[in-house]
């Protein structure tokens, strides 16, 4: 008794406080509670996709009927494929020249730098509903005159607005690499008798490529994601996923768009998951090097 | 090394012979003449075309005076630009009193190791279609949805918010949080931690540590997700097409019907396109102005 005492009086008597100095206590169930809000939604599409009912909110038994309703349907499929040649083609194209203008604007000074640089990154910032009315109105005011002849409302037309923003992020995401690299390489490359295009493809490309991928990879689900820019500038020829889906959730909830949810989501996570591996490789790369 | 080698010299003269503006050219022209004809130009069309009233295509264009800007402050407009205003400015809030306790969570408890992993879990359902997340909360908001069979479980009355202002807030704030848990995030992991111990031995509470230590230094961090937020509620159509209902016209969706509803006033789209992209010229140069100022880092 006399020894417990004594403790305590000695705990009293420490000069430093025991208790913690933050005491915020619902911080953690509350951080839980919003992680639980960014996944209900998909818990929510997840359980209606094997959901035995078209209309009601009630479980009447599992079936997977909704995923062969949509493996089945031609026209989401057409959709998809439609959705995955723009990103493709989009992503491609803005990788090439979104890694020169990213190189070029690491590397030089010229009148007008600022000015360019603005533009190459205004997509980032600007609304996409009005870089999908400015692209809506440049091809009807190139079209018109022609007749509706020389540039059709199309697949082609959708690609060329995609590219735009895609090259913004891919160029974000590789200058970004740029400027933690170490320029003597290159240099060394050249002093040792290489041509410009040597030194760019042979030493920079390789160090720039993990960065290069993951710049893609946003770029390629942004461009999957797209449902404004590329409803003003398909015309009537073509219909991507998006803007199928968009078609029919407005009439209502879809138990088989549920199923779509859940495959798009199952395959844009192994995306991310792709990305994020990349990305965490390249830095213990760097850390290593 | 040991022998000098006079062609090397030459060879690596050799690139130099190629006139000096060759490179940059080849490198910057491909994106430029990109973005001049798909962004630039564009831009410029829609400038003209706002100053045009009553455009619809194939029409000449003669730029003719404001009428189109001076229609958004009819009466039949105006509340839509109030309503996207308040959308954006709620959302912002929303965001910011949700995501910092997550934030600061993250960022000051968890233990390292686990951050990168949890941050990533926060963020991952951005990954999957917007469409689709905003969709998602139709089957939870609705009548006979999920929200309402819990509410009805538990002896509450059922809550009809589909459709309506609500809706429309709870799938903006779905659509953004893990973007100011994002920056949050960034800005946190930046904060010197023995300004709070010390703050706390000089015999601070935990809530005057918190708003005279931990929010000055993330004042950068808070600026920079409330912009992003604020800019991407703006120019947000899916949440109020797909949510809101009739009741629910925001700017974005009153240009969507100019050029692809029924309405078809190409000028008056392009118009309010305009008022758009100034909304949020004016929202960035304000973060240039007051935000970028607290602190050097910088998110």
């Amino acid at each position: 008794m006399a020894i417990a005492a004594v403790q305590v009086e000695c705990k009293l008597m420490s000069p430093s406080p025991i208790k913690p100095r933050f005491s915020f206590s619902w911080l953690a169930p509350f951080s839980l509670l919003m992680f639980g809000f960014m996944y209900l939604p998909i818990l929510v599409l997840a359980v209606y996709s094997v959901n035995d009912s078209r209309y009601s909110a009630e479980w009447k038994g599992l079936t997977w009927k909704w995923y062969q309703a949509f493996f089945n349907d031609d026209r989401i499929l057409t959709a998809l494929s439609n959705s995955l040649i723009v990103a493709f083609c989009a992503v491609a194209i803005a990788a090439v020249i979104g890694t020169l203008m990213a190189v070029g604007l690491s590397r030089y000074r010229f009148p007008g730098k600022q000015v360019y640089q603005g533009i190459a990154y205004l997509p980032l910032i600007i609304p996409d509903i009005a870089i999908a009315v400015a692209t809506l109105i440049f091809l009807a005011a190139v079209a018109i005159p022609f007749s509706g002849g020389l540039i059709q409302l199309s697949l082609g037309t959708i690609v060329a607005a995609h590219v735009v923003f895609c090259l913004s992020y891919i160029a974000l995401v590789v200058s970004t690499r740029l400027t933690n690299l170490n320029p003597s390489l290159e240099e060394a490359a050249l002093d040792l008798g290489a041509t410009p295009v040597q030194a760019l493809v042979q030493v920079l490309l390789p160090e720039l490529m993990p960065a290069i991928v993951s710049g893609c990879l946003l770029a390629f689900v942004l461009s999957l994601d797209d449902f404004l820019i590329a409803s003003f500038t398909a015309g009537g020829g073509a219909n991507t996923l998006p803007m199928e889906i968009f078609s029919r959730i407005r009439t209502g909830v879809k138990p088989d768009i549920n199923a779509l949810s859940v495959v798009l989501i199952l395959a844009s996570g192994f995306l991310f998951a792709a990305a994020e591996y990349l990305r965490y490789r390249s830095e213990q790369k760097r850390l290593a090097e | 090394m040991s022998s000098p080698s006079p062609p090397l010299s030459t060879e690596s003269d050799f690139p130099k012979a190629s006139p000096r503006w060759l490179q940059p050219l080849v490198l910057l022209s491909p994106a430029g003449i990109w973005l001049a004809l798909l962004l630039v130009i564009p831009t410029l069309l829609i400038l003209e075309l706002s100053l045009v009233p009553g455009i619809r295509p194939g029409q000449v264009v003669n730029p003719s005076g404001l009428e189109n800007y001076t229609r958004i402050f009819q009466p039949d407009y105006f509340p839509v630009l109030t309503r996207s205003l308040s959308f954006a400015i709620a959302t912002t809030l929303i965001c910011l009193l949700l995501g910092f306790p997550v934030a600061y969570w993250i960022a000051l408890i968890v233990p390292k190791r686990w951050r990168n992993l949890v941050v990533l879990g926060f963020v991952l359902p951005l990954w999957t279609s917007s469409l689709l997340r905003s969709y998602a909360w139709i089957t939870i908001l609705r009548p006979t949805g999920v929200m309402n069979s819990l509410l009805g479980t538990v002896g509450l009355p059922p809550l009809d918010i589909l459709n309506r202002e609500p809706a429309v807030l709870i799938g903006m704030t779905y659509s953004l949080l893990p973007y100011m848990v994002l920056i949050l995030y960034a800005a946190l992991e930046k904060l010197d931690r023995s300004l709070l111990e010390a703050a706390a031995d000089l015999g601070a509470t935990p809530a005057q540590a918190f708003w005279n230590v931990t929010v000055p230094q993330t004042l950068t961090g808070i600026a920079a997700g409330s912009l992003l937020v604020f800019i991407s509620c703006m120019g947000d159509f899916i949440n109020p097409e797909v949510l809101g209902g009739a009741s629910s016209m925001t700017v974005a969706r009153l240009v969507y019907n100019q050029f692809l509803g029924a309405t078809q006033n190409w000028g008056f789209g392009s118009a309010l396109s305009m008022i758009l992209i100034l909304i949020v010229s004016i929202a960035i140069a304000l973060w240039l102005k007051y935000g970028d100022r607290s602190s050097a880092g910088g998110v």
